[in-house]
């Protein structure tokens, strides 16, 4: 007599690829927007990236219906901090409370990978990177999603430092000019849309610096 | 209002069927410094008078931003009002979040009046001490509501709450038939100038009044003292130079309120403030 097993799962896997680069003065956040459900396609223009403050920014893959909620809920959490403190939510303090928040669900998770980019207290880029449970960590660049697999050695081998063991140590933040590091994550996705199914469509980048916000986008293979 | 036997508790009735705890909490927005509010078809403007306890001290905070379409500027027991525009910035924020559209100002302010009756109805509670003079706009256009501590609320073109508040009255009496039609800067015009009746010959500069703006394109927001002051200059209503006005009941924490009912103030043929 074998266990029951639910026929019914409160989750899907929508697919998706998420990256970030933090650069000295800068944050670069990407994502495509192809939102999938199995191996169908549900729709090619869906952006997985939110502005969660004025200096931060978060794209999350995974389930979009989680995704859409954390969005909520850190918005109006957000909004509730601007009524009490009178500024912003800086980029470490949005760090911390999206991990709090994701622990809070620590026995019914959001199905939620996701990368945060921003600008630190000091104007430098900076990149958080979570798993579904709320644990994280700062980096230099970041990858989630069903293309990671294929992105993540691709970074590492185009920005990570030299081993944290060396001293003095080295600054994770990329040497990179903005430019480069755009290049960079298009040359990415390109990459990745080939041979991962979930990834393609369009490319949405989202870059952070001293100016403010701006947003381009690059069209990736439809297939 | 002199004290009698039926003003013991909010729930005790007196022979003449009022409430007086209700009326003496009314008296208590009577007592704060004042505030004004006055509308036109796509702005609304508040301002209030904000004097310090002593030279050393900062001013008391009275406008709030409830959301960016709605702010509410408060006259009476200042920490009252805190607590109330903490419940109205939630409440916006919920509405948000689960109907991603802005609160309505009109549920706004039902929803304040029904938790200010809730207070007149309970042995163990006390009511409301602060009146609301609540701005917003919704899709029916731009709003002022006046919410009282009594439960009552009620929509105006222009009202002025608080102590010397009478003069304000007067003068938005006089104008306020042009309101609807006015630009936003002959809103913030008259705004300042029925401020400087309050103030009774003293001078008014940016450092002793706040000003806050909410309109059609316009999310809601205080004005810096800069601008203010800029204004006050470009309209010309500094006013004569101060004779030291009499010390105004500037807003007190909860700690006289005894003193409110005992001003001896001339009894007689005042109606109920719930019968306005």
């Amino acid at each position: 007599m074998t266990k029951q097993q639910a026929n019914w799962s409160p989750y899907d896997n929508n697919g998706g690829t998420c990256v970030a680069i933090a650069g000295a003065d800068y944050c670069v956040i990407a994502a495509d927007t192809r939102m999938s459900t199995g191996y169908s396609i549900l729709t090619r223009d869906y952006s997985k990236i939110c502005k969660l403050a004025d200096k931060c920014v978060m794209a999350s893959s995974g389930f979009q219906a989680d995704v859409k909620a954390l969005q909520k809920v850190l918005s109006a959490r957000h909004l509730i901090y601007q009524h009490q403190h009178n500024k912003q939510m800086s980029c470490p303090a949005m760090g911390q409370l999206l991990s709090n928040t994701l622990y809070y669900k620590r026995f019914f998770p959001y199905y939620s990978f996701n990368v945060l980019g921003g600008l630190d207290n000091e104007g430098k880029g900076c990149v958080y990177t979570y798993d579904a449970v709320g644990s994280y960590e700062r980096v230099g660049y970041s990858s989630q999603g069903s293309g990671a697999t294929l992105i993540t050695p691709f970074l590492d081998n185009q920005l990570k430092s030299p081993s944290p063991l060396l001293l003095p140590a080295k600054d994770a933040v990329t040497p990179l000019s903005e430019t480069e590091a755009i290049d960079l994550v298009k040359t990415c996705f390109a990459s990745a849309t080939e041979r991962d199914i979930y990834t393609g469509d369009k490319l949405e980048i989202v870059v952070l610096n001293a100016d403010g916000i701006r947003r381009e986008y690059m069209e990736l293979r439809k297939d | 209002m002199f004290r009698n036997q039926y003003d013991t508790d909010v729930t005790t009735w007196s022979p003449a069927g009022r409430l007086f705890q209700v009326e003496y909490a009314m008296e208590a927005v009577k007592q704060g410094s004042a505030a004004i509010g006055l509308r036109s078809k796509s702005h609304v403007v508040l301002a209030c008078v904000n004097k310090a306890n002593s030279e050393l001290s900062s001013h008391q905070k009275k406008i709030f931003k409830a959301d960016d379409h709605i702010g509410v500027a408060i006259a009476g027991l200042t920490a009252d009002g805190r607590v109330l525009s903490r419940y109205m910035r939630s409440e916006c924020i919920n509405y948000s979040y689960s109907y991603e559209s802005p609160l309505p100002v009109g549920r706004l302010v039902v929803q304040l009046a029904d938790k200010a009756q809730v207070c007149t109805q309970r042995s163990w509670k006390r009511p409301y001490g602060v009146g609301l003079l609540v701005a917003g706009l919704d899709e029916s256009g731009a709003h002022l509501y006046y919410n009282c501590p009594s439960g009552n609320y009620f929509e105006y073109q222009a009202f002025a709450i608080g102590s010397r508040s009478q003069a304000a009255k007067t003068y938005l009496e006089r104008r306020f038939e042009n309101f609807m039609g006015s630009s936003r800067d002959d809103l913030l015009k008259d705004a300042l100038f029925a401020i400087r009746e309050t103030l009774q010959g003293e001078k008014l500069t940016s450092s002793i009044c706040t000003v806050a703006v909410v309109g059609v394109g316009e999310a809601f927001h205080i004005l810096d003292q800069g601008t203010v002051q800029a204004l006050i200059e470009a309209f010309e209503i500094a006013g004569e130079e101060a004779t030291a006005s009499e010390p105004t009941a500037a807003d007190q924490p909860a700690s006289e309120p005894g003193a409110a009912a005992d001003q001896g103030a001339p009894a007689g043929h005042d109606a109920a403030p719930m019968d306005i």
